[in-house]
């Protein structure tokens, strides 16, 4: 038999022009409430455009490269109140710990929904237990986690003295505030599996493979751009969230560690983020001092545009390489 | 002035139907205009045989026939639903069998139950028995019995990794990284090999297997199923989702490993179980209609549903 011949891709038949329909010849309603739906759009655009922009000029205006290395210290003027350093750090210390609770978590939860959900009873109670959770205020979060964290036997998490349990530390607020970002994870990573044709997963099982080694070697790698957007998604709300932060973490201008072991005196010990030290300094706060809470919100803003963005092109990166269904 | 050879026509038509100008042969209204196309199988002058337009001649059948499973009087049912019902089969090693007949008759069903992958789907219960050598497969190991009796699908679907990693996965434990890949070369070269696809990807192996054409991909899928050293290979309508040209490579690959494992194929397409099958089953609503010779078969069947089918009346 001769050698396979190579296979050149089938000539493709020319694309039909597409014909552009002008909502000229629509009728009068259709065409009113395309106009609507431009003006709303245009809208929205125009809202978040003005936010973006304030904070834009805002931060700019009191931004300086100092605030990204001093340390917020008590005073009565800008140029007594210091930096943000301990809250920027700390922002990104919280956001990781958070992550590293959700994240895992999160794709357990999506596989087991995904693919075992077995009993079906037990799996719908998860899911709208992950529906609820999604919906909670994040101040009843925050609430529940100052209860729970004053539990004796939590007591290694935080601050104790003279057997009070303080109950606010680093360790406290990441928990909490992994909850935020569950939902996110989980909903993204299951329809990620989800949009997996079943033949992909026969075709793992059809070579003798068990459902956990089909899951971690064929399953989630390939779901692997919607685990990078949940994970995104959640990060986002963890960064941006306020009230875990302010209850839980202490609110201290400066971190304030609690032992004598490096690290872990430092997570058991509380300090601030970057929206806790907005909310210190917006001019309603204790702090009343804008300028800062400009500038940190400014920083605050583009932290949020740079995950954002890094969704988008996540989202588009793991398209276009997948199976037919 | 040259004229093209016609398009093949993927039905076969029957000794009732008027198609005999199709050939090019033996009608004098389009005499000298559809001809040239040397098609060696044209047999519109007999009134009995039906008539395979644009196939290709079949290959010799093999010498060697080795019993590997046998389906002895097996029904599957989802939930209430039958969907096979009492169906007995020999499958042979040396021989491919084609498993043929309308949507929903049950033969996607009965494939599937030979490595027990109807067992994924909750409803589904089978009676019966399958044996694959004289063990009967409910009770080995479903892992285990699927690396002997592996499976090709409809769609192709390699894994989202290299075209290296697609093999090797099948060649590793479970969910193993290991062997190395150093040592597992030359292994995944042989399973590429046996599936011809070893040329046109051998430069480059960590090439994203999702970026094959669609032909290459269902090699890949027929290259990791190989991976396994089966007894026996299911093929679900491995051709249904290529071109022509993809087709017959994959078909002439089907007739090359029926030597060394045995082939059951699943499909919707008549002559292409004409081509590639030794052996062609009937099966009507769940029901085994006719199990004969391919030749047999198409020329000569004994049941009039299998004769109606064959000939386009019906499906």
């Amino acid at each position: 038999m001769s050698a396979a011949p190579a296979i050149a891709a089938a000539p493709m038949p020319p694309a039909a022009p597409r014909r552009n329909e002008s909502s000229a010849s629509w009728r009068v309603t259709d065409r009113l409430g395309l106009a609507f739906a431009w003006f709303l759009g245009i809208l929205f655009c125009l809202i978040t455009g003005a936010i973006v922009l304030y904070l834009f000029v805002q931060g700019i205006r009191y931004l300086r490269p100092s605030l990204l290395v001093t340390n917020p210290t008590a005073g009565y003027s800008e140029s007594q109140t210091g930096g943000f350093l301990d809250p920027l750090v700390d922002t990104v210390v919280i956001a990781v710990m958070s992550m590293a609770i959700a994240v895992p978590i999160g794709i357990a939860i999506a596989v087991w929904l995904s693919e075992f959900g077995r009993p079906s009873a037990l799996a719908r109670v998860v899911e709208s237990t992950i529906e609820m959770l999604a919906g909670t205020p994040s101040i009843l979060l925050a609430l529940f986690g100052t209860l729970l964290f004053e539990a004796p036997w939590l007591g290694f998490l935080s601050r104790t003295a003279g057997g009070v349990v303080f109950g606010r530390s680093f360790f406290a607020a990441a928990a909490m505030l992994s909850l935020l970002a569950l939902p996110l994870v989980v909903t993204s990573v299951r329809e990620g599996l989800q949009a997996i044709p079943s033949h992909v997963r026969e075709a793992s099982y059809a070579v003798g493979k068990t459902k956990s080694a089909t899951t971690r070697r064929v399953l989630l790698p390939a779901a692997r751009p919607s685990v990078l957007t949940g994970s995104m998604l959640g990060l986002g709300r963890v960064i941006g969230d306020t009230a875990i932060v302010v209850l839980l973490l202490g609110n201290t201008l400066t971190n304030d560690p609690s032992g004598s072991v490096p690290i872990l005196s430092a997570l058991r010990g509380t300090g601030s983020t970057l929206t806790s030290y907005v909310y210190y300094n917006a001019p309603t706060g204790d702090g009343d001092q804008p300028g800062k809470a400009y500038a940190a919100a400014f920083v605050l803003l583009l932290i949020v545009l740079v995950l954002n963005i890094g969704v988008d092109l996540m989202g588009r990166r793991g398209k276009g390489l997948l199976w037919n269904s | 002035m040259e004229f093209l050879s016609p398009p093949p026509v993927r039905r076969l038509a029957g000794d009732h139907a008027d198609i005999g100008h199709l050939n090019g042969n033996g009608n004098g209204r389009h005499h000298g205009n559809g001809n040239g196309n040397g098609n060696g199988n044209s047999n519109g002058h007999h009134q009995r045989a039906p008539v395979f337009v644009g196939a290709r001649p079949r290959l010799a059948p093999t010498t060697i026939a080795i019993d590997r499973m046998q389906i002895e009087d097996v029904s599957v049912d989802y939930g209430r639903k039958r969907a096979v019902n009492g169906v007995s089969l020999p499958i042979r090693q040396g021989e491919v069998l084609a498993l043929i007949g309308p949507s929903g008759c049950g033969k996607t069903t009965l494939l599937r139950s030979l490595n027990r992958l109807t067992e994924l789907t909750k409803t589904a219960s089978l009676d019966g028995r399958i044996t694959l050598d004289g063990v009967d497969i409910a009770t080995i190991e479903p892992t285990a019995l699927r690396r002997r009796v592996t499976m090709v699908f409809q769609q192709p679907n390699p894994f989202p990794m290299s075209v290296f990693d697609n093999v090797a996965y099948v060649l590793r434990e479970q969910a193993s990284r290991r062997p190395k890949k150093r040592v597992l070369h030359g292994d995944v070269e042989d399973a590429l090999a046996r599936a011809g696809l070893l040329d046109e990807v051998s430069a480059d192996l960590d090439h994203a297997a999702l970026r094959l054409s669609g032909g290459q991909q269902q090699r890949l899928c027929i290259a990791r199923a190989l991976a396994a050293n089966p007894e026996v290979l299911l093929l679900d309508e491995p051709c249904s989702a290529l071109d022509p040209q993809s087709t017959q490579v994959i078909e002439d690959l089907i007739v090359k490993l029926r030597e060394d494992v045995a082939v059951v194929i699943v499909t919707h397409n008549l002559q292409q179980a004409f081509r590639v099958a030794d052996y062609v089953a009937f099966m009507y609503l769940g029901e085994l209609v006719e199990y004969a010779s391919a030749s047999q078969l198409f020329s000569a069947p004994r049941q009039q549903r299998t004769k109606d089918y064959v000939s386009g009346a019906f499906g």
